[in-house]
């Protein structure tokens, strides 16, 4: 039986770049599937081949249990998506908007009314809501955008960077309301450039590269693939290091080897890997203390999702520090078309 | 975004009705947001009405002294009779621009994909948008026959006539927007489906018997002139409003012989060809 989501070997080229190159996928019900990837990994087209934006040149998607090549309409009535831009008619009020997308989805007017003031209130817009959405802060437009899209509670919501440009606090309520999906029963895809994101809100993690999915698994088990514990030392005296590199050498991980420990000279930081966790930190401690090594900093340090991602990608995520630009109680007015125009570049990479 | 908030049970969304009616009440929701976007950003139907104003005192006072109409006096009030049909027909066609502007934008926005990811009747975004320009167009017209009367305008052959001709220069105007969309889905950006969407306007326009009787044009502008379903709906509209002097030559070609009905015909093929071709475009969008 597979699962919500589900895609076998998803091709799709655009002139001479592969976008997909062979994607599988299968997220389970009522779980969350993160799709991490650099700019440019294949993220968006995935989501847009699943969405039935996009027809794939070679492939199989079933979406809800329906076949999204054979059968996109029946998808759609499954299917919220919320994307990178906030999709909202700006000269439209919020209640408005909601209105039509309900419409849209072949609710009766009155009902597209009822579930547009619930939406209102649920994402806080309820003061906003008979204003031009031109007059709402960037965080306001995205909740209205993701509300849009939680207008029928599809059973399956793709999100596409949904946390792109939104500042700290509104992301922290962005998941929260994905948590509280996934608590109701929906499956979320949801395409991410942040490894912190992921690691916070996805079951499973599949990690895109060129248009393929290089890795998958929890979040756990893509850290446990990269390698465990290491404990990082920044030693006091540069003439400190060999003696300090003997020292963490012998604790290293079995099997690890004489040149497993990492130094970086300018920095005067050792890093080796190790198993053992704070027993085998204190003994290293004690070691150096008795042989004179005076110390700065030392730590024991277990992979983030950014190590997984660098090891895997052998390039860093890109886009980490772009976050956190728009803060919420702005009006969006001004900033909105050059924003909005950044994002776009970002997204065609 | 409250922890507090029940989160929905997961539904889906009510099976459409499908077919013609689902299409019809698509489109109106579509059709009613445009008519709203056009209350709440009125200058855009202002600047789409001081236009043809200005072409009608342009061509009234400043070309009207100087154009003699085959078959009537030299006075400028009769080439004003001439002129009008054809500022009409000019102006409903200036639509197509706005109609590529606004898709464009919507492309450009995101919304595009939004409305392409909802179960929604498939023509039904294009249609909207049409029918929400079809009713600018309408203002646009009314307010320029008004003009148009106080310059010495009139419609001689009664009121049927006269509201067929506004007919058929509305279904031009509408069968218009359609290439107007097509362009507008074809375009990187707005301002590119704004001058992409007018470009092509001014040969059509100018190459037609809008302004000028054909006469006196090289035999090869003439043949084009009098196919040019402009022309057609041109003289269509002159002839139903009785604009046409009693001794004007009219040219030998079929479309000139029979204005209305090469109106009708011109203006049907332009919907079934644009309309096809844009809503094709529409589904493999790619924004």
């Amino acid at each position: 039986m597979p699962g919500a989501i589900y895609a076998e070997g998803l091709v799709k080229a655009f002139g001479d770049v592969r976008a997909l190159d062979g994607v599988d996928l299968d997220v389970p019900e009522s779980t969350v599937l993160g799709l991490l990837g650099p700019n440019g990994a294949g993220k968006t087209t995935a989501v847009r081949v699943l969405t039935t934006l996009l027809r794939p040149d070679a492939g199989k998607a079933v979406v809800a249990g329906t076949d999204v090549l054979k059968n996109p309409t029946a998808v759609r009535r499954s299917i919220g998506l919320s994307g990178q831009f906030a999709a909202v008619d700006e000269y439209l009020t919020g209640r408005e908007n909601l209105q039509m997308v309900g419409q849209l989805y072949q609710m009766s007017g009155r009902d597209a009314k009822k579930r547009a003031k619930e939406l209102l209130e649920r994402f806080h817009l309820a003061d906003a809501a008979d204003r031009t959405a031109k007059t709402y802060s960037g965080g306001m437009r995205r909740r209205l955008d993701l509300a849009a899209a939680l207008v029928v509670s599809p059973p399956v919501m793709f999100m596409d960077e949904p946390t792109t440009g939104l500042d700290p606090r509104n992301r922290q309520q962005l998941w929260e309301v994905v948590e509280e999906l996934v608590a109701g029963g929906t499956t979320v895809l949801l395409t991410t450039q942040y490894l912190d994101e992921a690691d916070r809100l996805a079951h499973d993690i599949a990690v895109v590269d060129h248009g393929r999915v290089i890795a998958r698994g929890t979040s756990d088990q893509l850290k446990a693939q990269t390698g465990g514990e290491r404990v990082e030392v920044v030693v006091h005296e540069r003439e400190h290091i060999p003696t300090a590199r003997e020292i963490l050498e012998s604790h290293a991980l079995r099997g690890a080897g004489r040149e497993s420990c990492t130094v970086e000279e300018h920095t005067r930081k050792l890093t080796v890997p190790v198993t053992g966790g704070a027993k085998l930190l204190a003994e290293v401690i004690r070691e150096l203390d008795t042989r004179g090594v005076e110390i700065d900093d030392i730590g024991l340090r277990r992979p983030t999702l950014d190590d997984v991602f660098i090891s895997l990608t052998g390039h860093a995520a890109e886009g980490e520090t772009g976050q956190a630009t728009d803060t919420d109680d702005q009006p969006g007015t001004g900033t909105d078309a050059s924003r909005d125009a950044a994002q776009r570049k970002e997204a065609t990479k | 975004m409250s922890a507090t908030a029940q989160a929905a049970p997961a539904g889906t969304a009510p099976k459409g009705r499908g077919g013609i009616v689902q299409s019809v009440t698509d489109s109106l929701v579509i059709a009613k947001r445009n008519l709203i976007r056009m209350v709440r950003i009125p200058e855009v139907v202002i600047f789409g009405l001081i236009q043809p104003i200005m072409f009608v005192v342009l061509f009234s006072y400043v070309f009207g002294g100087s154009i003699k109409v085959p078959g009537s006096g030299t006075d400028a009030a009769s080439y004003r009779e001439f002129l009008m049909a054809g500022i009409f027909a000019q102006t409903v066609t200036f639509a197509t621009a706005g109609a590529g502007a606004g898709i464009a934008e919507d492309m450009h926005k995101g919304l595009i994909d939004r409305f392409r990811s909802l179960p929604m009747a498939r023509g039904a975004v294009l249609t909207g948008r049409t029918l929400a320009d079809l009713v600018q167009t309408t203002l646009t017209l009314v307010v320029l026959a008004v003009v148009a009367a106080l310059v010495g305008w009139s419609a001689h052959d009664g009121i049927p006539k006269a509201l067929a001709g506004f007919g058929l220069l509305l279904l031009l105007g509408y069968a218009f927007t359609w290439i107007g969309a097509l362009i507008g889905l074809s375009v990187r950006t707005p301002e590119a489906a704004t001058s992409g969407g007018l470009v092509w306007l001014f040969p059509l326009t100018f190459i037609s018997v809008a302004f000028v009787p054909s006469q006196n044009m090289p035999g090869f502008l003439q043949h084009l002139a009098e196919w040019n379903p402009f022309s057609a709906t041109v003289v269509a509209a002159r002839e139903l409003f009785g604009n046409l002097p009693p001794g004007y030559p009219v040219p030998d070609a079929w479309p000139m012989q029979h204005p209305v009905w090469a109106s009708l015909i011109w203006s049907a093929a332009i919907i079934a060809v644009f309309r096809t071709l844009a809503v094709r475009r529409y589904r493999n969008a790619t924004a």
